[in-house]
């Protein structure tokens, strides 16, 4: 037998090299949903987890080091206990990120089918409204709306969704004009099937699993602008705690402790990536024409 | 030719009236209106403010606020700090260009690295390299910029002390050696998340084009690999990544905003920063509308190259 | 089986297989093709011819070659990467079935033909485009001069492939491998083509496999005939002898399910029933599900034997 591989020039899928891939990618996802879960569950479950009072202080043993004694992570400025802490911010941060996703789903949902089903100038003008929308670096316009508006986890979550909502109103309404016109809807429409059953039984399900990767990847986004927007202190405020304001004061921190400024940001590194790694094996699980990517 | 840029110019020329609208409209919808900094202040009696208003013309509808101002902006006049009464265009265009230094620079890096990383993975698709990749562009994208900035100070200004913690130039001046130093670091940080966006982009981009017939044809002919893979391959797959180069602007104004707040880089990101403490609009609004005009003029700049390269578009095919 | 004539064979191939992970492709299959003759390899759509052009080519990927190729004594498939990609353009030479996305979108045409010209000759830039400009003519392309620097998509689709065939002919090559070359084109344009690639291939004495489903195109292109069925040669014979005494099941399928002419207007059109769906799985003959003449002995592969002049069957029923 004679080898004949060259790296250029592919041709049938090596239904071999696929399989691996998938389960590669498959088994990323898989960890990322249990760290997800772990991070879910250790967050809504702080009051009965978390090892102390989030609000307990132990002046005397501020500073602490982590892995060493009884504080597992150590303690803060105040002798709080920083896995508490974390458990508790877990709460806000992760709260935050779905429901600005959530936000996100739908209003993004609304526009881009609106637009696409109204094609007409309505359509048009959502459209043009989108691509306004995504000229304004996100950055730039949650802080301008964040430094005027009380911070809670409420308006947060509202302003994230309201600056990250145009990605989703775009694949839906490119999604909905292909399906408008596509052959199996025309067949739908001649054997006699009603629009609702039509948008019900096809044109749902189609734009579902784009939305559904998106959403996903919006939710990791949005803890990311949530733990920046609390870090520069325009976010959730203290005394509670998010991920992000947990950083507020890592530049003097560390001077004096630089874990402090660490396990946060580790925190916010793994919800994200989970939420990432999760959204791109969806993408991969959802596509029937991915082969080998 | 000429007639796709025309119309691509007017397509930027109204998307940037649009901007302009729709910033001017959140300027006046934010609670406390654009005199926020006085309204709020409980030691500024009424009559004070209605003089404030009559100055700044915010007395007038609101019409012809935006009229006043966005023709202001056109021509150049773009008003005077709410906070120190200086020329708004003096302070912000004064910060520009250390923006478009850290900008600039970042992006090159993260092509070079990101676009080879790219190739590379697509080539030698599913091997070792591919998934480490792949892995590690992930894991780039999910740091958040700002704590991977503290860490990155941390270890090499405080730790080590190999470079400079922040800012542009060292206290008291500095050569082309100091500035380099102090560039370091932001631009690593900020290039980081581009260089795992280009990876991943360029990856996708040249598996699909490494599938296409051309490339089968390219091969049968028995020129060079690198020939095939350049020539012929990142040719076709250059177009869709300057396209998104031009989508990811937003994202890059954006990550310098974070960097320059970290680094103490004086550029546009940190003036918004400090314009936002103390309410002053006029400078914030001139940022917003600066940093729409580079994504805005990016993406037109794109469309041209594209044309330029792809002989499809010049003509007018799909 | 009798040994074809080596010393006029051009392409000599001995049991070829291909191998994608555990499913083969290609099966075992052997065949030659002589100086200045025109081959045909029939099938229906994934038989496996196109899958045996282009391992000829070696330019299949994550694949395993077994078996030999040999071109003028030298075996194809033993060769290093190097010295394939000497041979590729120079030697052996390929042209597409689809002539629109077959040639790069963004590079003109004349230059498409320069670079394989370069890749193998040592050639002034002047030079290479007079070649090119020429090269451009000589396939019936009107005014090659303005040609040259047209791009693929303003070009219909026939002339796009006169000039893949320009490009495949640029370094004259000894072998032409042809892989529906027509399929793609409209009626009248495909006659043109096939006109095109009989003058300049027979004027140059090259050997060319041409690939295709279309019966019609191998009877009026081709000196002999290799027809092929789930990755193995079921029978090859000269053109003539296949139309007129086809001893395979699945020839004679083939040939009966042509509509004539002068048929009758509501006579149904025969067809070969069943598919190939699963045929690689099979011990033994692989057309047995669908063969009306199977038998106990075909639980055994058989293997091609010569039962006329240079006329061979895998069938132990044929005639």
């Amino acid at each position: 037998m004679i080898e004949g591989t060259l790296d250029i020039a592919p041709i049938a899928a090596p239904a071999r090299a696929s399989a691996v891939k998938r389960l590669m990618r498959h088994r990323l996802a898989v960890a990322a949903l249990i760290v997800l879960a772990v991070l879910v569950i250790g967050s809504a479950g702080a009051p009965w987890l978390a090892p102390f009072d989030p609000e307990e202080l132990d002046i005397a043993n501020r500073y602490a080091a982590p892995f060493t004694g009884a504080h597992i992570l150590g303690t803060d400025d105040l002798g709080r206990d920083v896995l508490t802490r974390l458990m508790y911010a877990g709460q806000i941060s992760l709260s935050v990120g779905i429901a600005a996703m959530l936000v996100t789903v739908v209003i993004g949902f609304s526009i881009g089918a609106f637009a696409a089903y109204y094609s007409g100038w309505i359509g048009t003008l959502l459209m043009r409204l989108t691509d306004i929308m995504l000229c304004f670096p996100s950055v730039f316009l949650l802080l301008f709306v964040a430094a005027f508006v009380t911070p809670s986890l409420t308006s947060m979550s509202l302003m994230i969704g309201l600056t990250c909502w145009m990605e989703i109103a775009r694949i839906v309404y490119s999604q909905i004009l292909v399906l408008k016109s596509a052959d199996f809807i025309a067949a739908a429409q001649m054997v006699g099937a009603p629009s609702w059953r039509i948008i019900l039984r096809q044109i749902l399900p189609n734009t579902l699993s784009p939305v559904l990767v998106a959403a996903t990847l919006n939710t990791a986004n949005a803890i990311l602008l949530e733990s920046y927007i609390s870090f520069l202190g325009y976010g959730i405020q203290p005394p509670a705690a998010s991920w992000g304001n947990m950083l507020t004061n890592a530049q003097s921190d560390f001077q004096v402790d630089p874990w402090l400024a660490v396990f946060p940001g580790i925190a916010i590194t793994l919800a994200v990536s989970s939420f990432n790694f999760l959204g791109d094996g969806l993408r991969d699980a959802l596509d029937p024409k991915i082969r080998d990517r | 030719m000429a007639r796709f840029l025309i119309s691509r110019l007017a397509q930027s020329v109204v998307l940037l009236l649009g901007v302009s609208i729709v910033g001017f409209m959140l300027m006046h919808l934010a609670p406390g209106g654009p005199l926020a900094l006085y309204t709020l202040n409980p030691t500024v009696t009424a009559q004070d403010i209605e003089r404030i208003k009559v100055q700044f013309g915010l007395d007038q509808p609101a019409y012809i606020q935006y009229l006043k101002w966005a023709s202001g902006m056109a021509t150049g006049n773009w008003g005077y700090s709410f906070f120190g009464g200086q020329q708004v265009r003096e302070i912000v265009l004064d910060r520009v260009p250390a923006t478009l230094l850290l900008m600039g620079s970042a992006l090159a890096l993260a092509l070079v690295i990101g676009v080879t990383i790219g190739i590379v993975s697509a080539v030698r698709r599913n091997s070792i390299f591919d998934y480490a990749s792949a892995i590690a562009s992930m894991l780039a994208l999910s740091l958040p910029t700002f704590w991977f900035g503290l860490l990155a100070i941390f270890v090499f200004a405080q730790t080590l002390g190999w470079l400079p913690a922040g800012g542009m130039v060292s206290t008291g001046g500095g050569g082309f050696i100091d500035r380099i130093e102090h560039l370091v670091l932001p631009v690593v940080v900020l290039a980081l998340v581009l260089v795992a966006q280009w990876s991943r982009y360029t990856r996708s981009s040249m598996l699909e084009i490494l599938d296409q017939d051309f490339m089968r044809t390219a091969r049968s002919k028995g020129i060079a690999s690198s020939r095939v893979l350049l020539n012929h391959g990142l040719r076709a797959a250059l177009v869709p990544l300057v396209t998104l180069a031009g989508l990811q602007l937003p994202l890059l104004v954006g990550g310098a905003l974070v960097a320059e707040t970290v680094f103490s880089w004086p550029g546009m990101g940190l003036l918004f920063l400090s314009a936002l403490s103390t309410r002053d609009y006029p400078v914030l609004m001139a940022i917003l509308m600066v940093g729409a005009f580079v994504v805005i003029l990016g993406n037109l700049l794109a469309d041209i190259v594209v044309a330029f390269v792809d002989p499809r578009v010049k003509l007018g095919h799909d | 089986m009798n040994e074809p004539d080596t010393a006029s064979s051009l392409l000599d191939v001995r049991g070829l297989e291909v191998s994608f992970g555990r499913a083969k492709a290609v099966d075992g299959i052997s065949f030659d093709v002589r100086r200045g003759e025109t081959l045909g390899l029939v099938g229906e759509s994934g038989c496996g011819k196109s899958t045996t052009a282009l391992a000829l080519m070696r330019l299949l990927r994550d694949v395993r070659l077994g078996g030999e190729a040999r071109l003028d004594g030298v075996d194809l498939l033993d060769l290093d990467e190097d010295s394939m990609r000497a041979r590729r353009g120079a030697d052996i030479a390929m042209i597409f079935q689809d002539p629109g996305t077959a040639l790069h979108p963004m590079i003109r045409v004349g230059d498409q033909i320069v670079e394989t010209l370069n890749a193998h000759i040592k050639l002034s830039r002047d030079e290479a485009h007079r070649r090119a400009v020429d090269l451009l003519r000589q396939v019936g392309i009107a005014a090659p001069e303005e040609r040259f620097f047209a791009y693929p998509h303003e070009m219909s689709g026939g002339m796009c492939q006169r000039a893949m065939i320009a490009i495949a002919m640029a370094c004259s090559p000894r072998l032409l491998i042809a892989d529906e070359p027509t399929t793609a084109l409209d009626v009248t344009v495909q006659a043109q083509i096939l006109d095109l690639l009989r003058e300049l291939t027979g004027g140059l004495g090259m050997g060319v496999i041409l690939i295709t489903h279309d019966l019609g195109v191998v009877a009026g292109m081709t000196d002999r005939v290799a027809v092929m069925y789930a990755g193995v040669i079921v029978e090859t014979a000269p053109t003539t002898a296949l139309f007129a005494n086809p001893a395979h099941p699945y020839t004679r399928g083939l040939l009966h399910s042509i509509p004539k002419l002068d048929g009758g207007w509501d006579e149904p059109v025969p067809t070969i029933p069943g598919s190939v769906q699963g045929a690689m799985e099979l011990s033994g003959c692989r057309f047995v599900p669908r063969c009306p003449r199977a038998s106990e002995a075909c639980k055994a592969v058989p293997a091609l034997r010569e039962i006329a002049e240079e006329h061979f069957v895998a069938c132990w029923n044929a005639p």
